[in-house]
């Protein structure tokens, strides 16, 4: 429990076994999610945390430097004992409903490292501005997650052949405090769900998965926008067409079919899904802003990602992209789990320099210098991650 | 003297109703008291200890919110704030039109009320003063503290 909270639970003793008090309340998100302070709080009710780049160097991301996405309010007073999690939906003959524990012991459980990026991560240099949380770079992490797999679970409730699409329930509420609302309900195409890599997860980093991130229960589909990722989770409904629950519709997570001129208004028929997220990388070392001596060379390490798909090249640029540079590039530790890079990189003279990253998928595709095609929402934007260095 | 015994009769009644009430409200009120759990909402910020520190405004920006101090700011925290933060407004820019269909949308989607007389003083209020600036494709690179790496 202190491990979830980040803080010892004084009179612990008192409180009833299984109770989950989610209120132990500081005022401090820092202490109260156990996060870093050098994390960014964009909004406070829901809450909403980014990193910098320079917090996620490490190799799995800790809880302290994962960012947090939330729609609607962290669910309270969670009683793991009688947690359950209900699989239905159209496309189920009969529907079943699980306990965290029958899920632990029937299937067999597999551990990933996923990595899990907002869809809205960079949002903030859209031009015209894209309405919603302004992030920067930190809505990305690559934890490491333990689970059973959704496809076990779903062979075991069986599933008619047509079905289409999953979509999750949760616990968390919503804002204006509707009980018949959903704060989020979104979902995957049926051929996601059915991955290895797609956990139904109880564990997060070898310890119960902390409280902001989903605790106890939480469905991860990695390479996809994290919104995918359900946290709380309480039931999947598995549908015979896409999944039509709060933010799967209207401008939520979709983008134009077909590229538009940026400050365009889009009709909700020409919006698309997003799947997988694009590729994308991040220099976590040095941290933007680095002096350094005339002649010294610098060492950069940093993450790349792709999505579905895999980094197969990584490149720097110190001359504003004219010339690039090959990183040294790592295989990723399991499918969907995000690659190291480093490079040793010497001045040509003094001056300002800004140390570009450029990331290719193993389609060919690489990320863009500038801003990607714009959409309503900013979503998407993987253009090249820089740093600032002055060699003096 | 038979209405008259009636009368006393009904209002001893009334009084005997009104006090079994009295009863009833102040045992379940200390049994309500005395066995909820205690409840503290994850999602509410602390709230400033006095109206006067809450009205507290510093440079031009009201210190609770983070709202800039204008005409129509009163009227935006109280219809904005209820449901989400100051900051998922203090965060964005949008031109009037961007404003005005956000609030069309959170009256479609998010429960949000009427505003009334109030809707326009808010519009003018979020469109003078989160209104958005030109960023271009890219933008230049701003360094927070210049540091030596040895």
């Amino acid at each position: 429990m202190a491990g979830i909270l980040g803080a010892e639970v004084v009179f612990g003793h008192k409180m009833p076994q299984n109770y989950f008090p989610v209120g132990l309340q500081d005022p401090d998100p820092f202490k109260l999610f156990n996060k870093d302070r050098g994390m960014v709080v964009l909004n406070d009710k829901p809450w909403n945390m980014e990193a910098k780049a320079h917090l996620l160097n490490d190799d799995i991301t800790p809880n302290k430097y994962m960012f947090i996405r939330n729609n609607g309010k962290i669910p309270e007073n969670i009683d793991v004992s009688t947690w359950t999690l209900t699989i239905d939906g159209e496309s189920v003959n009969n529907p079943k409903t699980y306990t965290l524990d029958e899920l632990k012991r029937k299937f067999t459980q597999y551990t990933y490292r996923l990595t899990l990026e907002c869809g809205g991560n960079g949002r903030s240099e859209f031009n015209p501005p894209a309405k919603g949380n302004q992030w920067t770079l930190g809505a990305v992490s690559c934890a490491e997650w333990t689970g059973v797999r959704l496809r076990d679970v779903l062979e075991d409730v069986g599933i008619s052949p047509d079905a289409v699409y999953i979509g999750y329930h949760a616990a968390d509420t919503h804002l204006s405090g509707d009980p018949r609302k959903e704060p989020i309900s979104r979902g995957v195409p049926i051929a996601k769900a059915m991955q290895d890599e797609t956990l139904l997860a109880f564990s997060m980093n070898g310890e119960d998965i902390p409280l902001a991130h989903g605790f106890p229960l939480r469905l991860v589909c990695g390479g996809w926008p994290a919104s995918t990722s359900g946290k709380w989770l309480t039931g999947i409904s598995v549908r015979n067409k896409v999944h039509d629950g709060e933010k799967m519709g209207g401008s939520s997570y979709r983008v134009p079919c077909e590229t538009v001129a940026p400050g365009t208004k889009v009709d909700d028929e020409n919006m698309c899904i997003i799947e997988s997220m694009p590729v994308k990388s991040l220099i976590t070392f040095p941290k933007s802003g680095a002096l350094i001596k005339n002649g010294q060379t610098l060492q950069i390490n940093g993450h790349a990602w792709a999505g579905e798909l895999e980094v197969s090249k990584m490149e720097y640029s110190i001359d504003f992209g004219s010339t690039w540079h090959n990183c040294a590039l790592k295989k990723p530790s399991n499918r969907l789990a995000w690659q190291h890079f480093k490079a040793s990189i010497s001045f040509p003279k003094k001056g300002y320099y800004e140390v570009w990253a450029r990331a290719t998928d193993s389609q060919g595709k690489s990320q863009p210098m500038v801003l990607p095609g714009w959409n309503p929402k900013g979503y998407l934007n993987n253009a090249c991650h820089r740093i600032a260095v002055k060699m003096v | 003297m038979k209405p008259n015994f009636e009368e006393q009769i009904k209002a001893f009644v009334s009084v005997l109703a009104i006090f079994l009430l009295l009863i009833l409200v102040l045992f379940g009120g200390l049994f309500y008291f005395n066995n909820r759990k205690p409840k503290i909402n994850l999602e509410e910020i602390p709230v400033e200890a006095n109206e006067e520190d809450y009205d507290k405004v510093e440079n031009g920006v009201h210190v609770a919110t983070g709202f800039i101090d204008d005409k129509g700011m009163q009227a935006t925290i109280q219809n904005c704030t209820g449901c989400h933060s100051a900051k998922l407004v203090t965060q964005n820019r949008m031109s009037r039109e961007g404003w005005k269909a956000t609030i069309v949308w959170m009256q479609e989607t998010q429960n949000l009320w009427d505003l009334g007389a109030n809707e326009e003083l808010i519009l003018n209020y979020l469109s003078k003063n989160y209104a958005p600036t030109n960023k271009g494709r890219r933008q230049n690179l701003e360094v927070a503290e210049w540091y030596e790496l040895n």
